[in-house]
């Protein structure tokens, strides 16, 4: 399967202690299994279930994703500027689905 | 077999006692989601803050964002908060895990609301207590009943 689009928005510099805002998007149906299509069969479930951040390997951000979230899940959290580093993003759910992205935050 | 005055009265406050028969499961199925995140404890109201639109016009797409009043050390911190929205079919929605890097306990994510309701949001510290906080809103178009 194709890597699904992946949209991070990090700024790409900060100044040490400042508070970073970390916007992760995905392209993904989040499909429930409790909808109908048009000829009222059941829309199979195909959900993404978790969701991790780590920065220089160590894991800063997680979300378990149990139901009710929109498609195409938005995740934005906030890191406290430490270091400069790699942010590493990982999506993985129904389906075998698995995702990766990457971003570099500078740390002045 | 001939039923006396007294048992007749005891018959009719029997079933006068009896609950109605619940017709939307949701609000039970929102006590177990809640129950199982909370286990035994109780949770203090306050320090929570959670923010949905109050009027929605489309429930298939609703910003939400809930942030928790913590120093974030590495002694206090936020550990977990948990999203419940007491009317969709599957009321639990996520849970976010926070670490003293996050520098603050707050995130924004988009969900799905199947109805008008009140969803909570259920924060669970680093020395184990929990604070809730919830927000009520007015869903229009509802999720999972419309049409692709």
């Amino acid at each position: 399967m194709a890597q699904a689009r992946t949209l991070i928005t990090v700024p790409p510099q900060a100044k040490k202690g400042e508070l970073v805002l970390v916007r992760a998007l995905i392209q993904h149906p989040m499909e429930n299994g409790f909808r109908h299509d048009e000829n009222g069969r059941r829309i199979a479930r195909d959900m993404i279930q978790n969701f991790r951040c780590s920065f220089n390997g160590k894991e800063v951000f997680r979300a378990d994703l149990q139901g009710g979230i929109a498609a195409n899940p938005l995740m934005q959290f906030t890191l406290l500027a430490q270091e400069s580093g790699t942010l590493e993003f990982l999506w993985e759910g129904d389906n075998n689905f698995r995702a990766q992205a990457k971003a570099q935050l500078q740390v002045t | 077999m001939t039923t006396t005055r007294r048992q007749m009265l005891c018959l009719v406050g029997a079933t006068a006692v009896l609950p109605a028969p619940v017709v939307h499961a949701s609000p039970d199925s929102a006590k177990q989601a809640l129950q199982s995140i909370l286990g035994n404890a109780k949770p203090q109201t306050g320090r929570v803050t959670i923010e949905l639109p109050p009027l929605v016009e489309n429930g298939n797409s609703v910003v939400v964002q809930v942030s928790v009043s913590s120093p974030m050390t590495a002694q206090d911190h936020v550990k977990a908060i948990h999203l419940v929205a007491e009317g969709n079919p599957l009321p639990s929605i996520m849970t976010a895990y926070f670490y003293p890097e996050n520098g603050r306990a707050t995130f924004t994510s988009r969900i799905r609301l199947a109805e008008s309701q009140r969803v909570w949001a259920i924060a669970q510290m680093s020395d184990g207590s929990y604070w809730q906080g919830h927000a009520d809103t007015l869903v229009t178009l509802s999720a999972c009943t419309e049409e692709r």
